[in-house]
Formats: C-alpha cells, sequence, structure tokens
C-alpha cells in the first residue's frame, strides 16, 4: 500500500482508480436522487394539472364551490342534435329533454361522477378524528409506559419488538381485524341482545352484549387507530427519550414523584415531537383504504352522518333541556357509515366505466386529497416550529 | 426539616455511612464505605473518575434509584440515625430534605419564578402569596434575587450559566433541606461564576450541611471543612482538609494530591 514516489509533486500519486470510483459512485447517488425528484414531481404536477381546474374557477369565488359543498350523485349527460352536451343531475334530466323537445338525441348517466365530494370529505374528517383520538391516548400511555416506567431487560425488547412488527402488518390485514373486532365483536349496550351476538352480560337496567358496532366510523376508527399507534407509539417513545435525562433527576430530587415528573418536566417537552408524529399520523389515517373497507366505508351514500330520518327536537325549551337526546344524536354521527376520500377515489377509478366525465371526479377528488394532507403536514410543521420555539434548553 | 433544627451533638454524626456496598447490576463501584459527616460541615469528596464519590453522592438522596440496575448490596446510609433504605422510608420526603445541585446546571425551560417554587409546587403548596414569599427568599439566599427580580417571569434558560447554577441551587434551598449535595457543581463554569458559587457556600456555610463532589483540589481545600479520597470504589482517607493537603497518611492521596495517580 505504499504510494508510488514521485519526484515532481508528492501530493500527486497514482490514485486514478480510485478517483473514479469515487466519481462513479457520486453520480450513482445524485442520480438516484434525481429520479426521486423527477418523478414525485412529475406525479404532483400530473395532479396539479388535472385536478386544479376542477377545483378552481377563474372567476368569483374562485372555488369550485359546488364540487366541495355537494354530495355526489350521478351525472347526466344530455346530447343535442349539434352535438352540444349538457350537464344535469336527476332531476334536471327531464327538464333539459323536455326543453330540447325534437332536439334531443341521447342521454348518458355516469354514476357518481356529479355533483361533489362533500360526503367523503366529511367522512373522512370524522374517521381520523375518532382514529387519532384513539391512538393517541392509546399510544401516548404505552410510549410514556415504555419510557419511564418500565424497566430495560428482555419484556421490554421483546414490546418494542412487537410494535415495530405491528408497523409492518399489511393493512388489509388490519381491515379484516377490524371487521371480526370492531364490526362483529366490540362489546355495546343494548336491551335485547342481537342473535348474532357473541355472548352478553345482563347488567339489570341494560345488557353488555358483545355484539359488534356494526360498519361505522367508531368501527373504522378503532381500525385506522391500529394501522397508526406503531408509528405513534415509537415516535412518542423517541420524544420522551430526547428529554434531557437531568430534568428527571432533578424533578425527582426536588421531591416529586414519577408522575409529577413525567406532568411537568417530561411531557410538556415531548409534547411539541409528539403532536407531529400524530400529524403525520392523520395524514396516514386519511390514506388508508383496505382497513376502511369493511368497517366504516361505503360507495355511496346520499346522506351526510347527521342527516337522519328523525324529528327534530322541540324548539320550545332550551337545548339544555333536551341535552340526552342532543348528546345521543351527536354520538349517532359515529354509529353511521360514511364515504371516505380514498375508498371514494377507488370506487370511481375502478369501480365505473371510464370517460372525460369520471377523470373529472377522479382528478378532482385526488387534488383535493392531496391539498388537504398537504395542510396536514405544513401545520405539523408550523405547530412543531412554534413550540419549540417556546421550549428550549 | 427547617434549617434552624436544633444541630444534633458533635458525637453523632448527621449522616453516618456504614460498610456501605453499592453496585450497578454486576458492576460493584463502592466497597465497605465507613463515612461519618457532621451537621453544617462542608464535606468534600475528591478522587480520580469513576472512583464512586458521585455514586455515594447520589446515594445520599437515592436519586440513583432511578438507574434501573443500581442496588445496594450491603450496608447503610443513615441520616439521624435512620436507615435510608429501609423499606419504611419515604423517598419523596426524603429528597425534600436533602437537596441536590447537578453537574450540568439543568434549570426548566420555564419561567425563572416557576423554577425557584418547583419544588414547593410538586409538594402541593398552591398560595401565590407563599410561593413568591418562597422565591424571593430562596432566590436571595443563593445571591440571585437583585440579578433576576425585575425578570422572574422570564425563561430560565435565557441566564448565563453561573445564574443557571445559582438558580438551581436556589430550587433546591427552596425546600429547606438540612443537606444540599453538590455533584461537581461547578465543572461546567468559567472561573468568575465558580468564584461566585464558592462565595455563596461560604455564605450558606452553617445553614445547610454540604457534601461536594469536586475534581478541583484548590476548590476542596477553598470550601471544605473536611475531606474525604475515594479510590477505586473505597475510601482512602477521610480528615480534615489541610490534613489531607498538608498531611496525607496514605501515600495513595499522596500520590493523587500532587498529581501521580489519575
Amino acid at each position: 500500500m505504499n504510494p508510488a514516489p514521485s519526484n515532481d509533486n508528492p501530493f500527486a500519486g497514482d490514485n486514478s482508480g480510485i478517483q473514479q470510483r469515487e466519481t462513479a459512485a457520486r453520480w450513482a447517488l445524485r442520480v438516484g436522487s434525481y429520479i426521486v425528484v423527477i418523478i414525485t414531481l412529475a406525479i404532483m404536477l400530473h395532479i396539479f394539472v388535472k385536478g386544479a381546474p376542477v377545483v378552481f374557477r377563474s372567476e368569483w369565488p374562485f372555488v369550485n364551490t359546488q364540487f366541495l359543498t355537494e354530495l355526489p350523485a350521478t351525472l347526466h349527460v344530455i346530447e343535442d342534435q349539434e352535438g352540444h352536451h349538457i350537464e344535469t343531475d336527476v332531476n334536471g334530466a327531464d327538464a333539459v329533454k323536455k326543453k330540447l323537445g325534437d332536439d334531443f338525441r341521447s342521454e348518458k348517466t355516469i354514476s357518481y361522477s356529479g355533483g361533489g365530494i362533500l360526503g367523503p370529505i366529511v367522512g373522512t374528517a370524522l374517521l381520523v378524528i375518532v382514529s387519532v383520538g384513539v391512538a393517541l391516548f392509546l399510544g401516548v400511555a404505552c410510549a410514556i409506559y415504555l419510557s419511564e416506567y418500565a424497566k430495560h431487560g428482555k419484556f421490554l425488547e421483546m414490546v418494542r419488538l412487537a410494535i415495530l412488527n405491528l408497523a409492518g402488518v399489511p393493512s388489509v390485514v388490519f381491515g379484516l381485524f377490524g371487521l371480526g373486532a370492531f364490526v362483529l365483536t366490540a362489546p355495546t349496550f343494548v336491551d335485547v341482545p342481537a342473535e348474532r351476538s357473541v355472548f352478553s352480560i345482563p347488567l339489570g337496567f341494560t345488557t353488555l352484549s358483545f355484539e359488534g358496532w356494526d360498519t361505522c366510523v367508531l368501527s373504522g376508527g378503532f381500525t385506522l387507530a391500529f394501522v397508526i399507534l406503531p408509528v405513534i407509539i415509537t415516535a412518542s417513545e423517541q420524544c420522551l427519550q430526547a428529554v434531557p435525562q437531568g430534568f428527571r433527576e432533578t424533578s425527582m430530587a426536588l421531591g416529586a414523584t414519577r408522575w409529577q415528573t413525567i406532568r411537568y418536566s417530561v411531557l410538556p417537552f415531548a409534547t411539541p415531537g409528539i403532536l407531529t408524529s400524530s400529524i403525520l399520523g392523520i395524514a396516514r389515517a386519511a390514506g388508508e383504504t383496505a382497513p376502511i373497507m369493511f368497517t366504516a366505508a361505503l360507495a355511496f351514500k346520499d346522506k351526510l352522518p347527521w342527516q337522519k330520518d328523525l324529528p327534530p327536537l322541540p324548539a320550545d325549551a332550551s337545548i339544555f333541556a333536551h341535552w340526552e337526546q342532543s348528546v345521543s344524536r351527536f354520538l349517532g354521527i359515529f354509529t353511521e357509515s360514511v364515504q371516505a376520500l380514498p375508498y371514494h377515489i377507488y370506487t370511481l377509478a375502478a369501480k365505473i366505466p371510464q370517460n372525460e366525465y369520471a377523470e373529472r371526479a377522479q382528478y378532482g377528488s385526488v387534488f383535493v386529497f392531496l391539498v388537504l394532507v398537504a395542510a396536514l403536514a405544513a401545520s405539523s410543521v408550523l405547530l412543531r416550529k412554534r413550540l419549540r420555539a417556546k421550549y428550549r434548553w | 426539616m427547617a434549617a434552624d433544627t436544633p444541630a444534633p451533638t458533635a458525637a453523632e454524626p448527621l449522616i453516618q455511612v456504614e460498610k456501605f456496598n453499592y453496585a450497578y447490576g454486576d458492576n460493584h463501584v463502592l466497597f465497605d464505605v465507613d463515612l461519618n459527616m457532621h451537621s453544617d460541615d462542608v464535606m468534600a469528596l475528591i478522587g480520580p473518575s469513576g472512583c464512586g464519590k458521585s455514586t455515594l453522592l447520589r446515594s445520599i438522596n437515592r436519586i440513583n434509584d432511578l438507574v434501573d440496575s443500581a442496588r445496594v448490596v450491603s450496608g447503610k446510609i443513615k441520616i439521624d440515625g435512620v436507615d435510608l433504605y429501609a423499606p419504611d422510608v419515604d423517598v419523596i420526603s426524603l429528597r425534600r430534605n436533602v437537596g441536590m445541585v447537578f453537574q450540568k446546571y439543568n434549570p426548566f425551560p420555564r419561567s425563572i419564578f416557576e423554577n425557584a417554587v418547583y419544588g414547593l409546587r410538586v409538594a402541593g403548596i398552591k398560595d401565590r402569596h407563599d410561593l413568591e414569599e418562597a422565591a424571593e427568599r430562596s432566590l436571595r439566599s443563593a445571591a440571585l434575587w437583585d440579578e433576576v427580580k425585575d425578570r422572574l417571569h422570564e425563561v430560565a434558560t435565557g441566564l448565563s450559566g453561573g445564574q443557571q447554577q445559582r438558580l438551581c441551587i436556589a430550587r433546591a434551598i427552596a425546600l429547606q433541606p438540612r443537606i444540599l449535595l453538590m455533584d461537581e457543581p461547578c465543572a461546567a463554569l468559567d472561573p468568575i461564576a465558580t468564584a461566585r458559587i464558592e462565595e455563596l457556600i461560604h455564605q450558606l456555610r452553617g445553614q445547610y450541611t454540604f457534601v461536594i463532589v469536586t475534581h478541583n483540589m484548590e476548590q476542596a481545600k477553598r470550601i471544605a471543612d473536611r475531606t474525604a479520597f475515594f479510590y477505586k470504589g473505597r475510601l482512602i482517607e477521610e480528615d480534615e482538609t489541610m490534613n489531607i493537603f498538608n498531611h496525607p497518611r496514605d501515600p495513595q492521596t499522596e500520590a493523587y494530591i500532587t498529581g501521580r495517580l489519575t
């Protein structure tokens, strides 16, 4: 390994082979990075070019309000003798046909491609609220226990391994698990247990029956919670570990209990990171399709979760007089099945005949979905920055 | 608990370490340590890194309990004759009576006021007036009041290193402990800040019993009444500070203080 002796320049050396390998390695890595960037940009640009015109308008209010505020509907396209296309919904179709009279040539109907996507947006929002609520509670509790209370050792290593494995489970398996656990067997309070109830415990005034929650926001939210739990646990534990050990020792040395120490001197400083990871968890939960297919989502629903055929509450008294009913109606939102954005996109892309009108609905939905996820990611970055500035050590 | 509790008679040491053996898992770090510390003394623990002096210090308020594998092998540490590791000892009240200042100044990233009253808050004191009084008293004792009285509600990590360490001392004495443990309190400070801390220890001498781990032998000479030299987990020699530095009885002590033992 002696460098070749040289009389002129002691630093010249004969390292052409090394130099070439260095250059080759650098270019291989550079090309790899460029490919990733180009593909990402291509996807984004494609969706923006095709999707933005669906959502935005060139005149006031610049946004296609119909697309964002209406439920999906069947689109009727009526063609007249000159070849003009008139788009309308099921109610407008007859009027248009009557007006055209002999001018009428043909009518096409395209499922789900008319109206807007308010149903899926609301459904996804509800699913995300439930899943993040459940996952944050369970995940942060688990992370605190693992990080602050559990003794280091074999058992802890096994738990960590199990959590990592949970992250590797295919999401369709979570979907089937959710179907079995939440849709069909989760416990609920009923007056009379259903026939399919796995078993029931009479409590006197009511019965605790393991008959499941049916396909609804709650089932889907819990299933999604288990999909994002590993992410939240792992990230939360890392955030807790990042809080200096000195804070814990100081706090305990000042006579605080473990819980006081966690409450006042560990959690506040880990919260920015935990929130960031949970917002990324939101993006993940919002995007999963398989876990909600069997547990919460419908291909089509013509009502929002709170639109039910119930008699209105008597208007004479204040809402507090009927608070029990109000609460139960509010909770009723979560026992409804919903449409969800990723499942809606799947339906539009795979379940209906493809044409220009279906394509428009597809790109519009995907664009709105991407904007929502990007907004969540951006807010997570902002939140972290603000909280970091507040708690620095 | 208060500093004005009548001091025990000279015959009765405040802290008694008896045949104390301590280990982290299988790693034995303290061997048969016997050491008495008297009320209102300043005791310096010196010795090379890894000699067990910090472990002994951290055993006196049982903060080492936080280390999973740490355990007492045998022997006792007593304060006022009460064995600290007896099952009926409440660690929380022990730690309220034995304050601790760490090597790296580490105020919480909260306001100066909240740092000063942290121990009182977790002890359940809610009255605003009491807390303000205690904060002023402890900040005055730590010679920090004049520097921070106008910005009590600013974040503590904005203070200079020396001020932060004095805040940590204030935070510890806000609970009016009898004993103050200091683990190399000046190791992270510049010479001027170090001098201020030493001055502070001089001022507080007599109000608290100090046990100070230090690597700085000049510092031990300046502040300590008595000095104990540890080597490889054993107490080699303990005596009045001047005797340790001027007439060490053990050749290992002499080797250490003259810089020949590391």
